[in-house]
């Protein structure tokens, strides 16, 4: 059972209230794509991901950021049953897309940093804490469907 | 994944920028790793206080990103370069090579902070290489 404070509470809903889901979407996923160039091998229909500045400019990959960001809200709306939240998406994940789970934090991490230079001074220690405590638990609901 | 020339004239082109304020990117990593990845506390249990912002942070952080620059002057030969400090980690401190990597992320964390233009996602992965790179030069002498 995960336990929130209500600080972490606060923060999650804050920060993606804030944010634009289409604009960090396709920062984070494209910046993923660029950092992490492996993690391309799951997106062969996507066309043009020839270096940083096709995928920059690529429209299936800014479309997919944002459909990556309001799953996110998905667990951000109900934060004490994340884990029911991703039951299928985590199946869908590993049997359909048969992603490599430790690829999930990849993306987390690109996240984080979108989100950090977004806010700026805002995105204090604490709230950069609790908004990866967020992600980790994001990430393992992700990863439970798989065996 | 070696640095191509390409990259260490990004990452050089960064520390350009970052080393005017190193003082306070190292510290403020260090109390972001503390504190994001709590199991890197059990390294520092002698300090009095692990809190972001305090002065053993602080002062340990710029030790730390002073050893980061280090490795930027010897950006053509890590592996040789860093022997020393890899001796250090290696029989003294004895960090496990995997905390290296959370150290890296909120580094860059907080150069996308202070530095969100300069930062992008070119840099970043330049950047993100080099550390790894210095991770692994830091992990060389460990058996």
């Amino acid at each position: 059972m995960v336990v929130w404070t209500d600080f972490e509470r606060t923060t999650i809903q804050d920060i993606f209230s804030k944010i634009n889901y289409a604009v960090v979407g396709q920062a984070a996923f494209s910046r993923c794509l660029t950092v992490y160039p492996w993690t391309q091998r799951y997106f062969g229909q996507f066309g043009n991901l020839y270096n940083a500045a096709a995928i920059a400019s690529n429209p299936k990959v800014a479309a997919h950021g944002k459909v990556i960001m309001e799953a996110l809200e998905k667990a951000v709306k109900d934060m004490d049953n994340i884990k029911a939240t991703y039951a299928e998406l985590s199946a869908l994940h590993s049997e359909k897309l048969q992603v490599d789970p430790d690829n999930f934090m990849l993306l987390g991490d690109c996240l984080t940093i979108v989100v950090a230079s977004q806010l700026g001074k805002n995105f204090t220690a604490e709230v950069h804490a609790a908004f990866q405590k967020f992600l980790a638990v994001v990430v393992s609901s992700l990863r439970r469907q798989y065996y | 994944m070696s640095l191509t020339e390409k990259d260490k004239a990004a990452v050089k082109a960064l520390w350009a920028k970052v080393s005017k304020v190193m003082d306070t990117v190292g510290g403020e990593a260090l109390g972001r790793m503390l504190l994001v990845y709590p199991q890197t506390k059990t390294y520092f249990s002698h300090w009095p206080d692990l809190t972001p912002g305090s002065e053993p942070v602080m002062v340990h952080g710029k030790l730390i990103l002073g050893g980061v620059t280090e490795a930027v002057s010897k950006i053509d030969n890590l592996r040789g370069g860093l022997l020393e400090l890899s001796e250090l980690h290696a029989f003294k401190l004895r960090v496990d090579p995997s905390n290296f990597k959370m150290l890296a992320h909120c580094a860059m964390v907080v150069i996308a902070i202070m530095f969100p233009k300069d930062f992008t996602p070119e840099t970043h992965v330049a950047f993100d290489k080099f550390l790894a790179a210095v991770a692994l030069g830091l992990s060389e002498k460990y058996r």
